[in-house]
């Protein structure tokens, strides 16, 4: 209980695979200059597994990772990737090994994931993938995240402190 | 349903909108933070660059793990005093009221809270602590909420919630001598179960519950959730208009007294209002209730005898059978014997002033028991002055009791005030949890504060009006 924040633990995502035991760089994309500003991973099979607890996905959120794409994940960690809002997308071993190698020519393009159409875009290609139909519904409908939910809200609620007879005027903010 | 109670028309009126999930995002009308259940939260808001939605409703206090003796800077503890630092950090970032222990004003938060007018009829009141409850006392739905809602509180002043059932709790009759509102709710507890509130909230009414003061009332809300109920209430009244018109707040703006009033006589449950059940008890049949196991619903009167787990409806007999065994009880005696190591007055359930007081009269011209460590921890800084102004302080110092700074000390052992070993410890708090008062052997007897007072001089458990005989005669 005496924690007080899960802050910075982006620097050890992947540490084991990025550092030697004398915290040396090892040969691994997440070091490579040109991955820096990467948001997307693309990924082998049953990625994820042996990591049932939020950390490793809330490493991968602070390294800076957004959505990842792959053959197949570890289940709970799927789980734990839609609580963060990090969509897990996957396509066949052929279809994946491609697009390694079209992000590996061009680390510097654009990748589209369309979560609701189940397809990405990369080049001039649009591939089908599959994305879990409870995984689709709650990041299309947006309930993954009841801040970003609720946010979304702040003109009503707004509305409602000004309504609400004890709330001073003084205690509403500005309208953003 | 219910219809037409407090409830209804506080969620109600502060619905903003039914989202996706089903569930209502209720407006916030106060938010109350503590050092160990927000640092997180505010890490997370940080990290999404999301900024404090309300700071002007929200308000900050130390209580879990600020030392109760030596307060001196920077806290002999780490961690405790990693959590001061990083609270004092992000209160300052976000601009947000802090009553820290150099204001004068620093309490546990169900303390503070009523204390300043914070606390008000008709608010909707979260922190992240499970006694919130503790302020539907005043009228308000108060309820305690976990880090990722304290995340949502922070960044959006709403609160995604489901709507619960009303269970009605009518305390008809008078309280006899030395039998307090913690009795009333122990009996609760005892009778519903630490379970029967689960999916409920609890209305307080009927004549006992009326004649209690705001403190009393309190004590009572702030228990709900022992009983399973996430919130519990009192409808507002004249002895709630006249607590509230003595705080801050309303000393310092008395044109929102009478602006406000409407709203809260608004907000009472109608004569006919619809309940989804309804539990009546006679106040004048109870006597001091004690617990003899470790669950707060395994309670019993002081005179009476420790029920045999057999004698239990079934799902209870297997716990009942492992607290007797860690209790070191046996079934057919009385709690009233049963030697205690340490008294501890204290907690947000009872460290308030009348609590402090119906103490000190028990104590008053005795000793503590030559084995007993008895201590003090005030609510708030503010009732420790009020208590020593008025010589409190000096009846508990001569008695043998140890007299501290405002915290939630050993009701928890998050700071240093713990048990030891297999110490037994009669206590006012809340929570008789084998491991809660910091040592997984020791043992925890809740009970009003009167009860710890006589326990504390005689060095057992004790039915406190054979004291009080004494006294009269």
């Amino acid at each position: 209980m005496k924690v007080v924040t899960f802050d910075g633990l982006g620097e050890f995502a992947f540490f084991d695979l990025r550092f030697d035991d004398d915290d040396n760089q090892k040969d691994h994309p997440m070091n490579e200059d040109r991955f820096q500003d990467s948001s997307v991973m693309v990924v082998n099979s049953n990625f994820g597994c042996g990591s049932s607890r939020e950390h490793a996905p809330q490493a991968l959120m602070r390294w800076g990772i957004d959505a990842i794409i792959g053959e197949s994940f570890a289940e709970i960690f799927a789980g734990n990737c839609l609580a963060l809002g990090i969509p897990t997308v996957t396509a066949d071993s052929e279809t994946i090994e491609e697009l390694q190698a079209w992000v590996d020519e061009n680390p510097d393009e654009k990748l589209e994931i369309d979560v609701e159409a189940e397809t990405v875009t990369y080049g001039d290609t649009t591939i089908d993938v599959t994305v879990d139909d409870a995984q689709r519904k709650a990041l299309v409908e947006g309930v993954w995240d009841t801040t970003a939910l609720m946010k979304s809200n702040a003109g009503e609620v707004r509305k409602k402190a000004e309504e609400l007879p004890y709330v001073p005027e003084s205690a509403i903010p500005e309208a953003e | 349903m219910s219809e037409g109670t407090l409830y209804d028309k506080v969620w109600d009126r502060h619905t903003v909108t039914t989202l996706p999930t089903g569930q209502d995002q209720l407006f916030v009308g106060l938010h109350l933070i503590h050092e160990v259940t927000s640092p997180q939260a505010f890490g997370m808001l940080r990290e999404r660059d999301l900024e404090v939605a309300f700071p002007k409703l929200t308000h900050a206090t130390v209580d879990h793990i600020v030392p109760t003796a030596d307060q001196s800077r920077p806290y002999e503890e780490d961690a405790a005093e990693e959590m001061m630092s990083e609270l004092e950090k992000n209160v300052r970032d976000a601009g947000i009221d802090f009553s820290d222990p150099t204001s004068g004003d620093q309490g546990i938060v169900h303390v503070i809270g009523p204390e300043q007018g914070l606390t008000q009829p008709g608010k909707t009141i979260v922190c992240g602590d499970s006694h919130t409850s503790t302020h539907g006392a005043f009228g308000a739905l108060a309820f305690g909420i976990g880090t990722s809602q304290i995340r949502d509180v922070l960044a959006t002043g709403t609160v995604a919630m489901e709507k619960q059932k009303v269970r009605k709790i009518q305390v008809d009759g008078e309280l006899g001598e030395g039998v307090e509102a913690k009795d009333i709710i122990l009996e609760i507890i005892r009778r519903l179960g630490t379970e029967g509130g689960v999916g409920y909230v609890y209305e307080y009414a009927g004549e006992a519950i009326e004649n209690l003061g705001m403190e009393g009332r309190m004590s009572i809300c702030n228990m709900s959730i022992e009983g399973g109920a996430r919130a519990g209430y009192v409808n507002p009244d004249e002895t709630t208009y006249e607590w509230l018109e003595r705080t801050d707040y309303f000393q310092d703006n008395p044109e929102k007294f009478d602006e406000l009033k409407p709203y809260w006589e608004s907000i009472r449950s109608d004569d006919d209002a619809e309940y989804d059940d309804v539990v009546t008890i006679d106040a004048s049949e109870l006597e001091p209730v004690v617990t003899w196991g470790t669950t707060p619903g395994q309670g019993v009167g002081v005179t009476e005898p420790i029920p045999a787990p057999e004698d239990l409806p079934e799902e209870k007999q297997d716990t009942a059978r492992r607290a007797q065994e860690h209790m070191g009880v046996e079934p057919g005696e009385t709690m009233a014997g049963y030697d205690i190591d340490v008294a501890f007055l204290g907690s947000c359930t009872n460290a308030r002033l009348p609590d402090l007081r119906g103490a000190a009269e028990i104590v008053e011209g005795r000793q503590v028991d030559d084995d007993v460590r008895a201590l003090v921890v005030p609510g708030s800084q503010r009732v420790q002055r009020a208590a020593e102004e008025e010589g409190l302080k000096a009846i508990f110092e001569d008695a043998g009791f140890e007299w501290r700074n405002a915290g939630c000390s050993m009701c928890l052992g998050m700071n240093e005030d713990q048990l030891e070993g297999d110490e037994a410890s009669a206590s006012s708090s809340n929570r008789n949890f084998v491991g809660r008062q910091g040592s997984k052997d020791g043992r925890t007897v809740l009970m009003n504060p009167q009860m710890v007072a006589a326990a504390a001089v005689t060095g057992e458990v004790t039915d406190v009006r054979e004291l009080k005989e004494v006294q009269t005669a």
